[in-house]
């Protein structure tokens, strides 16, 4: 390491120390990310163009894009997409109006908003097979209370259909992932000058003026930013999926998909091409919300 | 701002749809934790027979029972790779936050990017890689891949944090003669601690919920983790469904992290929010 030895009047060796000192710093975590991203997705990608099956390894080689025609003929992987969309849609859509709402509660209620927080922690902190275990033994027919509750039918077998099970999963991904969207939003809100609340109320704005007027516009930033992370996370979904249905009953999403190729019947080859797919939509998603943030995407303060 | 009758009102009763809803999922499989096989089924909130069986029979066995290496594992596995990826981390933001070096837009954006990575991307090329190094199965097959979604969420809570810190302080330890590594050690260390912790938390509890890479990378309970371990839980014959200690295992699970978010509930909300928002 440079000795930078008392106050040096030479700017630019210390410059360079300053520059060989912070690449130092980084190469650690770089190469260890790079490592087991870049790497595993080069790798992934080399993968989807071989037929590759472990139960016969003695077969295969290089097949072209082969796989890719295998994988966007087939039916599967239009339900996995169809099932994917349809859950980073709606949850995130579910999600960003309870986080607002949970956002404004912890923000504005006058007593408890230290409860408030705490609690919408507990579902953050949960493990998400745990939570959605919760979930579905309170719709299983046999020991769940939501078959009990008033206006359900009794008989009602949740994951006995696409379009039910389809509903509890979204359930669960809200419930455990509302508070993440409802504190990003809620830092966002506290950035709100005060004063300009103030101001409107004297110009004789009402509570839902002040909110689409002031509240919504200044909270573009944080509102994109949480949209991203969510839908982004929403995408890769699985955990609630693999514990209620394991992808029965067209329920798969694309990262079950690609699970059950990879690792139930080792596939290797079609696995990574779906792998390799879902890869490239999530860098497209980002692409378009990043473009939609402009200049305050994060990151870009530096 | 004065809130009239009409905004109290409105505001606690959504206080309490927010506890009603963030608690009752949990309330309800702790509940379903201490009721007997026979009444498992009932429908009940509150079970009409309260046992620990479910408990009890976790642990029955030893080591070979089915929920104490894999929780042994889960809590090891997660402190080593929250601490590898803090110190790793620490050095990574502290020179992004303030060293002058090509490149570091580049480094953090790059992290970003990877947290928003799909972990299935990778499962299937690290399946294949890990088989060949003998690392499948092993803690160290998990702990790295660990690593990489945890090193940019770290990096990211800890560059936010590190710009907080007073730029003089370590201009003066420097005049008075501190190498950068010095000044770094010494002031900045110290100071950025709390920071540091944060970070911990939301990585510890970032590797605890992982899932994808615990079934996809692990084959048995020498290093598969507790979430899999429950997803993977079979009854005693193939006639009882496991649920009761399903229920009591994710009970198990969720308490530590409960405690953890009680006692450091502000600077979670801290670290979600340092990098993520600003203005």
């Amino acid at each position: 390491m440079a000795r930078a030895s008392g106050p040096k009047p030479v700017l630019s060796e210390r410059a360079r120390a300053e520059r060989r000192l912070g690449l130092l710093l980084c190469a650690p975590a770089v190469a260890v990310m790079l490592l087991v991203t870049a790497y595993p997705i080069g790798y992934a990608v080399v993968l989807s163009l071989q037929e590759k099956d472990l139960r016969f390894p003695g077969e295969g080689g290089f097949v072209g894009l082969a796989n890719y025609v295998t994988v966007l003929t087939s039916e599967l992987w239009w339900t996995a997409l169809f099932n994917t969309v349809v859950i980073a849609v709606v949850s995130v859509a579910i999600e960003l109006v309870l986080g607002l709402a949970l956002a404004m509660v912890m923000h504005r209620a006058i007593f408890g908003r230290g409860v408030a927080r705490t609690a919408v922690l507990i579902p953050y902190g949960i493990v998400t097979v745990v939570a959605a275990f919760a979930w579905f033994y309170a719709f299983d027919p046999s020991a769940g209370f939501v078959n009990g509750l008033p206006f359900v039918d009794d008989d009602k077998a949740w994951f006995g259909e696409r379009f039910s099970s389809m509903v509890v999963i979204v359930m669960a991904e809200v419930w455990k992932t509302t508070p993440f969207m409802a504190l990003l939003l809620l830092a966002g809100l506290t950035t709100i000058d005060e004063s300009l609340y103030e101001a409107a109320k004297v110009d004789g704005a009402n509570a839902w003026q002040r909110f689409t007027r002031i509240t919504l516009p200044l909270m573009r930033p944080a509102i994109l930013v949480a949209l991203l992370f969510r839908t982004l996370e929403a995408f890769r979904v699985f955990d609630s999926i693999f514990v209620m249905t394991r992808g029965a009953q067209d329920t798969e999403s694309v990262s079950i998909l690609g699970y059950n190729q990879l690792i139930s019947r080792l596939n290797l080859g079609l696995g990574s091409t779906v792998s390799v797919l879902l890869f490239v939509l999530v860098v497209a998603i980002a692409v378009v919300f990043t473009r939609g943030l402009g200049t305050q995407a994060p990151g870009r303060e530096v | 701002m004065r809130s009239t009758g009409r905004e109290k009102l409105f505001w606690t009763v959504g206080l309490a749809a927010v506890l009603i809803s963030a608690l009752t999922p949990v309330l309800w499989l702790l509940m379903l934790s201490f009721k007997t096989p026979a009444t498992v089924g009932d429908g009940r909130l509150v079970p009409a027979q309260w046992t620990l069986d479910n408990y009890t029979t976790l642990f029955e066995g030893g080591l070979d029972s089915p929920l104490l290496r894999p929780l042994i594992n889960s809590i090891l596995i997660a402190l080593i790779a929250t601490s590898i990826a803090i110190v790793l981390a620490s050095f990574t933001a502290y020179a992004i936050a303030r060293l002058e070096f090509p490149g570091r837009r580049a480094i953090l954006a790059g992290a970003l990017a990877i947290a928003m990575f799909p972990p299935i991307s990778t499962v299937g090329p690290l399946f294949d890689m890990w088989r060949a190094l003998h690392i499948y199965d092993t803690y160290l097959g998990l702990i790295i891949p660990y690593l990489t979604f945890a090193l940019p969420l770290a990096i990211y809570i800890l560059v936010a944090f590190f710009r907080e810190i007073p730029f003089d302080l370590e201009e003066a330890a420097q005049v008075d003669g501190a190498t950068p590594f010095q000044a770094f050690r010494k002031v900045i260390v110290p100071l950025a601690a709390p920071g540091m912790f944060t970070a911990a938390i939301l990585v510890f509890i970032f590797c605890w919920n992982d899932f994808v890479f615990s079934i996809s990378l692990t084959s048995s309970d020498a290093s598969r983790t507790v979430p899999a371990a429950i997803a993977f839980f079979t009854g005693e014959s193939q006639f009882t469904a496991p649920t009761g200690n399903i229920a009591a295992a994710a009970i198990l699970v969720t308490i530590p992290i409960i405690v953890f978010v009680l006692i450091f509930q502000r600077r979670i909300v801290a670290g979600l929010t340092s990098g993520a928002v600003k203005g």
